[in-house]
């Protein structure tokens, strides 16, 4: 009985991390490149937005997800273009991102308040997914779990083993030597952007059509900046971030129980929780690393490349 | 095609005035496009937003309402965004202050306006308090970054959240309106906790007056001090200020307490002259409207004040959109992401000149 309780905490746990997981890998990659994207609360937002109107207009929840992923992908555009190509100041583009994005998810989601959809389907696997503990959590649970999962790893092996990471890298960290080298430095930057644009995307996509499957207005509720942060606490490693993710998917599991056994705090403050906690991973995180910031150099610098 | 910057070595003057009204034509270039996408008349959109706010008496004054805070809080920003700083949690400090002024009122509320030790005290008080509430919210996260070095754009916008959060709880619990009938509001503040409106029986009140009096202000302390110096000299070249024995940790807190004690006074302010009471949200979302006002008056006071206006009335001709074509409120929010993301790439002509040739030079 204990097991079976242990089992669904776990998987909430997981269901709770996987989109933080999903737009801090994109925020992760786009920052190595040196690029500090601060819309992901934005991109996220309108993914939710169009990929629950995609999916309702079409029925299908694979082309929900591709129009979720569009949607970011193209805010993402809008913002590479300005900071990449036109050398505007990367915070304030990233703020207008987001302001931007939470005003178009509800133009988009304007028609689709109180439509109701399936959740996306789990994975189900005789006799894998119902063997005690780990079934449901290794074998039942839905695309965006195991696709945060095959982000993690693939991301991890791509900066680290393959010669388009390093490359994304350099970037990075040195972009004035990376041009000198050759290296396409701005449009190797575009793609980081994009990338991390699908991410929120898919990210949102996974809120309204499998975590609540519903669209509501500013449904994400601070999750895009939580995955922000999370880059920052992770210091900039893929498995660190998905590790840091399954901490918040904690906190925010252990809110709502908290909530439902009424400890004497009252249940309201504890939606504050994920952003205190936040706030203290930050700090906590700066008082280990006393030995100076281990950010990519580069982040938040334009490149204007000489002529 | 490719496209070349070439950097300018003196802004141009001429562009970098030019450069906010350009992109507020693209940006309404851009929004009529949505309206049209939206399937209604762009044209007809355009005399709703921008043109009927100012055709009537009531609606200028909604129009000088609503700007008052806007231009308030992006007076204090523009000192952060000047050096280089990044405060965007504004709206959680706006919160804080009208929070903290709101319950003196609701302490000292006797529904007579007899106050205690008489009445002359509580709306100044009030202010006061406010002030100090943005601007003591405001510094944690300037002390987490100069203490720890912690990411104060983060921690500045998580205490947003949390502010929302406090309000909202102690406006349904604490400091509900007990003959309220379970309604989550204060008690109607009392006369005496109000700001007083500048004519009788009309909705303007004092709120516009103490965010002109902010503008000149920061244009004297911008131009004519050494502090205004300072922080200027500590956003565009940080080392140089160092090496002249600038202390960036002192600016750094200086320019927070700033910014968060002019979002809490825009905050008390708020409750004080618009609302009245305190209620479970009390801002439509000024602190973030504000930073678009900042960059599209270019972090100058007298810009600001202008970007203030433009602000306030596409906010006021949202609201008449949204009854008289149906075009919902979100347009308005994103329409001023557009104009931001315009104002800087109009920006960018100002620091750069831009070259596009065509054919493939590498």
């Amino acid at each position: 009985m204990s097991l079976q309780i242990l089992e669904l905490v776990l998987v909430t746990i997981f269901s709770a991390a996987t989109p933080l997981v999903i737009a801090a890998i994109g925020e992760l990659v786009t920052e190595r490149a040196g690029v500090l994207n601060l819309g992901v609360e934005g991109m996220m937002i309108t993914g939710a937005a169009a990929g629950f109107a995609v999916a309702i207009l079409t029925g299908s929840s694979a082309l929900g997800v591709l129009g979720g992923m569009a949607a970011g992908v193209a805010l993402s555009s809008l913002f590479g273009v300005l900071v990449i190509f036109l050398a505007a100041n990367q915070v304030a583009t990233g703020l207008a991102l987001t302001i931007l994005g939470t005003g178009l998810s509800g133009l988009i989601g304007a028609g689709f308040i109180g439509l109701k959809r399936e959740a996306t389907a789990h994975l189900s696997i005789p006799l894998l997914s119902d063997l005690p503990l780990v079934g449901k959590l290794l074998f039942g649970q839905d695309f965006f779990v195991y696709a945060g999962w095959a982000l993690v790893v693939a991301v991890a092996w791509f900066l680290t083993k393959s010669r388009a990471g390093l490359t994304l890298r350099a970037v990075g960290e040195n972009h004035a030597s990376a041009h000198a080298l050759g290296i396409p430095v701005r449009r190797i930057r575009f793609l980081a952007v994009l990338f991390g644009g699908a991410c929120s995307g898919l990210a949102g996509a996974y809120l309204s059509l499998a975590y609540t499957p519903f669209w509501a207005p500013g449904m994400t509720g601070g999750r895009g900046w939580i995955a922000l942060a999370l880059v920052v606490f992770a210091s900039w490693r893929p498995v660190r971030a998905f590790a840091g993710a399954l901490l918040f998917g904690g906190a925010t599991v252990l809110q709502l129980h908290a909530q439902a056994a009424s400890l004497g705090v009252p249940g309201q403050l504890l939606t504050a929780v994920p952003y205190l906690a936040t706030i203290i991973a930050l700090v906590v995180l700066s008082l280990r690393r006393r030995r100076g910031s281990v950010a990519p150099a580069s982040l938040g610098l334009s490149f204007v490349p000489e002529r | 095609m490719r496209i070349d910057l070439e950097a300018r070595s003196a802004p141009s003057k001429v562009i970098e005035f030019c450069a906010p009204l350009l992109a507020l034509c693209a940006a309404v270039l851009i929004g009529g496009g949505c309206i049209a996408l939206l399937g209604k008349s762009p044209v007809d959109a355009f005399s709703v937003y921008f043109v009927a706010p100012l055709a009537e008496i009531w609606s200028l004054q909604e129009v000088a309402v609503k700007a008052g805070p806007l231009i308030l809080i992006a007076i204090g920003l523009s000192f952060c965004y000047r050096a280089n700083l990044w405060n965007i949690g504004a709206e959680g400090q706006f919160v804080m202050g009208g929070l903290a002024g709101g319950m003196i009122a609701i302490a000292t509320f006797d529904g007579a306006g007899q106050g205690v030790f008489g009445s002359f005290w509580i709306l100044p008080a009030m202010l006061i308090a406010g002030t100090l509430a943005g601007l003591a919210y405001a510094l944690i996260p300037a002390i987490l970054k100069v203490k720890l070095g912690v990411s104060e754009i983060l921690t500045s916008l998580m205490l947003v959240y949390i502010a929302e959060i406090i309000l909202d709880y102690l406006v349904r619990g604490r400091l509900r309106d007990p003959k309220g009938f379970n309604f989550p509001q204060s008690v109607p503040f009392d006369d005496v906790a109000r700001l007083p409106f500048l004519m009788e029986g009309e909705r303007l009140h004092g709120g516009i007056l103490l965010a002109l009096l902010a503008v000149a202000i920061a244009a004297v302390v911008m131009r004519r001090t050494l502090f205004g110096f300072d922080v200027r000299l500590v956003g565009s070249a940080p080392k140089a200020a160092r090496f002249a024995g600038f202390s960036d940790a002192r600016v750094t807190l200086a320019v927070f307490a700033i910014s968060g004690g002019a979002a809490g006074l825009a905050g008390v302010c708020e409750v004080a002259g618009q609302i009245g009471q305190l209620q479970p949200v009390i801002s439509p979302g000024y602190g973030f409207a504000a930073i678009i006002v900042a960059f599209l008056g270019r972090l100058q006071p007298v810009g600001i004040l202008i970007a203030g206006f433009v602000l306030s009335l596409t906010t006021i001709g949202g609201e008449g959109a949204q009854i008289s074509m149906k075009v919902p409120l979100d347009m308005t929010r994103a329409f001023q992401g557009i104009l931001l993301m315009c104002v800087l790439a109009a920006d960018v002509f100002t620091r750069y000149r831009m070259r596009i040739s065509f054919g493939g030079r590498a």
